[in-house]
């Protein structure tokens, strides 16, 4: 058979890979670093033209149907990882056919959630991948998109100002539909706190888990918080005609969580006196979107927010309240944004990504301006930081791995 | 531990004005092993899903013993979709693997503890108990994976083509342990595939689904003996039943060459002067030329005692459905002959239906005629 591959924008490079032997004993230099997450699967992940790709080895119609809903999931701007191609048609040495690939693009500065697991970690990350995570199960529901496999090892995180915002890594087991039914959105949440529950009691069997969290109870955290944001999202809201503030109160709960409403349904009952308000369509990234409209710049929401708000305070700082909101934004970033980003020395680049870098130089100068007891400039900030906190953290560009096991599927009683 | 009811149960999407799933009835017994068995779309997958909760019954019900479930949500329903979400976490016990799930529901240790040991027992796991996942074999850690769900002891457990990543031989080897898992626990179970063969040797009872229609529930022996319609015909069985359009005559059905005697009542129902004649390969046999279905060979497959021969004929082939439901307008004829005696290729041969072993159809419903 003959090596057969689909991609997009097709890499020459591809064809280097050693594609006759099965993935599991691709020599190292092929690789950007050893494997692993617990998987089905075997997964490496390789170096091909100065990128980091993951590869997967499933058979060839699960790994064709994957990648078409990962392609569906990016044009519908679902935050999921992005398609490669698949590879198909592979024969080892000896002609004996091997599974097809499923190669996808590693998502810059994000994180497994057992790498952050493995690092000294902050109070509350389980909750706050969780948090991220619901968000992420929203989004995808409200498109029709049944997950399947919800939990923490199919979903990648990034940092986002403090919290962080979840992308789907594995769409395997995915179903697009028109809308979902509340027993297919149950099903999936259901799937979710299970998962969840398997992997932090995993941590903690390992010694890996923030004293003092109980597995479940954060498990359980998952179901709260994406039924909180669920019918803030798509609830039916009543209030007498007279409270005709409420729409503009709903609107503005919803940007606050990160929303925009493109379609509102509005209708009174007979008499008149009530007036009903649902959300039809909403769409996730209002602050994001509002900060690549005014500057160019795609990052995370929460990270948006925070940039936004510097963004204000520059405003209000250099008295140009009656400026065009634009023009203050392209100078904003040119003095400001890119200035101190551009600080970073180049060997400490890989740390963060610069917003999220920006982010924490605002952190850290409201603690130094606390410590002296007046405003400290974000020049001073950006060199102290450089000096005493970068250094220390951690590569984040392109972590793919910690020591985990893998733990693919095979005959269930080969052994007999 | 339950009977499974669908009763007239059915699915319209939204915007669809053909429903997916059609008035559904199935009465599936405590501990049965049912496969709903069908080409892609006919709502073989829909039909699970609504027993499982994740798709809507928009009219009819479905009861789980003396329940009525129709409009609970999944987790109330104490059903288990086996192998959907598995993993393994390394640094928990096998036992811990296989009972965590519970201690999420609250179950208290000892019992935890109990059905963990009575599934182990059943999986023959005991002595891995208090090993990490590592250290197991490939087939034990599948097992481990199975365990997770056994110790739910759910009422039914849902399985939805869960073979399907596995390779053809794996396949084989891993449905009929399936199957015989299934029947030391005695749970109900529901089984969803597109592959007759593995409906055929799996299940207790089959149901074969077309367009959102059940075609034919049934044991595997008598669906294959009896099908009821030309769709299951052609459907059940590999290599698959020879269709004819052939003409009704006196006292028969006109075959090629040859009369086939038809009891008279066997044809009083057929609506028409034609019906559909079927006969499986391993029915036929040689007979004298000029008498039969001429079949010029095509290919000869040997396998040893028998061998089947794949030809052409110029009797009316009945118009047949692949699996996506596209019309195939040319399928071979097949027949079983004697493996030491083939036919050569290209040599023409005259075949006759043994007698007893015609099943007829009518040309119009495609519906059985007689028993």
């Amino acid at each position: 058979m003959a090596l057969n591959i689909t991609a997009s924008r097709p890499d020459p490079a591809l064809l280097d890979l050693p594609w006759e032997l099965p993935l599991e004993t691709w020599p190292e230099e092929h690789l950007a670093a050893l494997p692993r997450g617990i998987s089905r699967h075997v997964v490496r992940f390789v170096k091909l033209s100065g990128r980091v790709l993951a590869v997967k080895e499933i058979k060839a119609d699960i790994a064709a149907r994957e990648y078409q809903m990962l392609r569906v999931l990016n044009r519908i701007e679902v935050p999921c990882v992005e398609p490669f191609g698949v590879v198909s048609g592979r024969v080892d040495v000896n002609g004996n056919p091997l599974d097809a690939c499923l190669i996808t693009r590693h998502l810059q500065f994000s994180l497994p959630y057992r790498a952050l697991f493995s690092q000294s970690l902050r109070v509350g990350t389980s909750t706050r991948l969780i948090d991220a995570l619901a968000v992420l199960l929203v989004r995808l529901h409200l498109t029709g998109f049944w997950w399947g496999d919800v939990s923490l090892s199919n979903t990648l995180f990034r940092r986002d100002a403090g919290a962080f915002a979840a992308y789907l890594v594995d769409a395997e087991t995915g179903e697009l539909h028109q809308a979902l039914t509340d027993g297919q959105r149950e099903h999936d949440l259901d799937i979710a706190r299970v998962n969840i529950a398997g992997e932090l009691m995993d941590l903690e069997a390992g010694g890996f888990l923030e004293a003092g969290t109980d597995a479940i109870d954060t498990s359980n955290r998952i179901v709260t918080r994406y039924t909180e944001l669920w019918n803030e999202l798509t609830g039916l809201e009543r209030f007498e005609k007279g409270d005709r503030w409420r729409v503009d109160e709903r609107i503005r709960r919803l940007n606050e969580l990160g929303f925009d409403v493109d379609e509102l349904a509005i209708s009174t009952d007979f008499d008149g006196t009530h007036i009903a308000i649902q959300p039809k369509v909403v769409d996730a990234g209002h602050h994001s979107r509002r900060l690549l409209r005014l500057t160019g710049l795609d990052v995370e929401e929460n990270q948006a927010r925070r940039l936004l708000n510097d963004l204000d305070s520059y405003r209000a700082g250099t008295d140009r309240q009656n400026d065009d909101e634009e023009i203050v934004a392209h100078d904003w970033l040119a003095r400001i944004y890119e200035p101190i980003t551009r600080t970073v020395p180049r060997d400490l680049a890989g740390k963060l990504a610069p917003a999220e870098l920006f982010h924490e130089v605002l952190e850290h100068r409201w603690y130094m301006s606390e410590r002296a007891g007046h405003d400290i400039p974000i020049e001073d900030a950006i060199r102290d930081y450089v000096a005493t906190v970068l250094p220390s953290k951690p590569d984040e560009a392109t972590v793919v791995g910690v020591d985990t096991v893998e733990m693919p599927v095979v005959a269930m009683f080969d052994d007999h | 531990m339950a009977t499974v009811k669908f009763d007239e149960a059915t699915r319209l999407y939204p915007g669809n004005d053909k429903p997916s799933v059609d008035r559904l009835n199935i009465d599936i017994e405590d501990g049965e092993f049912l496969v709903l068995v069908g080409p892609s779309g006919c709502g073989k997958s829909t039909s699970l899903r609504m027993l499982a909760g994740l798709e809507e019954v928009n009219a009819g019900k479905i009861w789980i013993g003396d329940r009525d479930v129709t409009n609970l949500s999944p987790k109330d329903r104490d059903v288990a979709m086996v192998f959907q979400n598995y993993a393994l976490y390394p640094h928990m016990t096998v036992a811990d693997n296989m009972g965590f799930a519970l201690k999420i529901a609250g179950v208290d240790k000892g019992e935890i503890r109990k059905r963990v040991e009575e599934a182990a027992k059943i999986l023959d796991l005991e002595q891995y108990l208090e090993r990490k996942p590592k250290a197991l074999s490939g087939g034990q850690r599948q097992r481990v994976a199975m365990g997770r769900a056994i110790v739910r002891s759910p009422q039914v457990f849902l399985m939805d083509e869960p073979l399907s990543n596995l390779d053809a031989k794996l396949r084989v080897q891993t449905r009929t342990q399936i199957a015989s898992l299934q029947r030391r626990l005695g749970v109900t179970t529901v089984y969803v595939t597109h592959d007759q063969v593995e409906a055929m040797t799996m299940g207790d009872r089959v149901a074969v689904l077309k367009d959102g229609l059940l075609m034919q529930c049934d044991t595997p022996r008598h669906m294959y003996d009896h099908p009821n319609n030309v769709f299951v015909a052609g459907f059940i069985g590999s290599p698959a039943m020879n269709l004819l359009d052939v003409d009704v005559t006196d006292g028969g059905v006109q075959v090629g060459g040859s009369k086939i005697p038809v009891e008279r009542a066997r044809l009083d129902s057929s609506s028409g002067k034609q019906v559909t004649l079927g006969v499986r390969p391993e029915d036929l046999e040689l007979t004298s030329e000029g008498q039969g279905i001429p079949v010029t060979v095509d290919v000869v497959e040997e396998l040893g005692a028998d061998a089947y021969i794949y030809g052409s004929t110029n009797a009316k082939q009945h118009a047949d459905f692949d699996e996506s439901g596209a019309e195939v307008p040319e399928r071979p004829f097949i027949a079983r002959v004697d493996g030491r005696r083939p036919p050569a290729k290209g040599e023409t041969v005259y075949l006759a239906p043994k007698s007893g072993h015609v099943h007829l159809f009518d040309a119009g419903s495609g519906q059985r005629l007689g028993d």
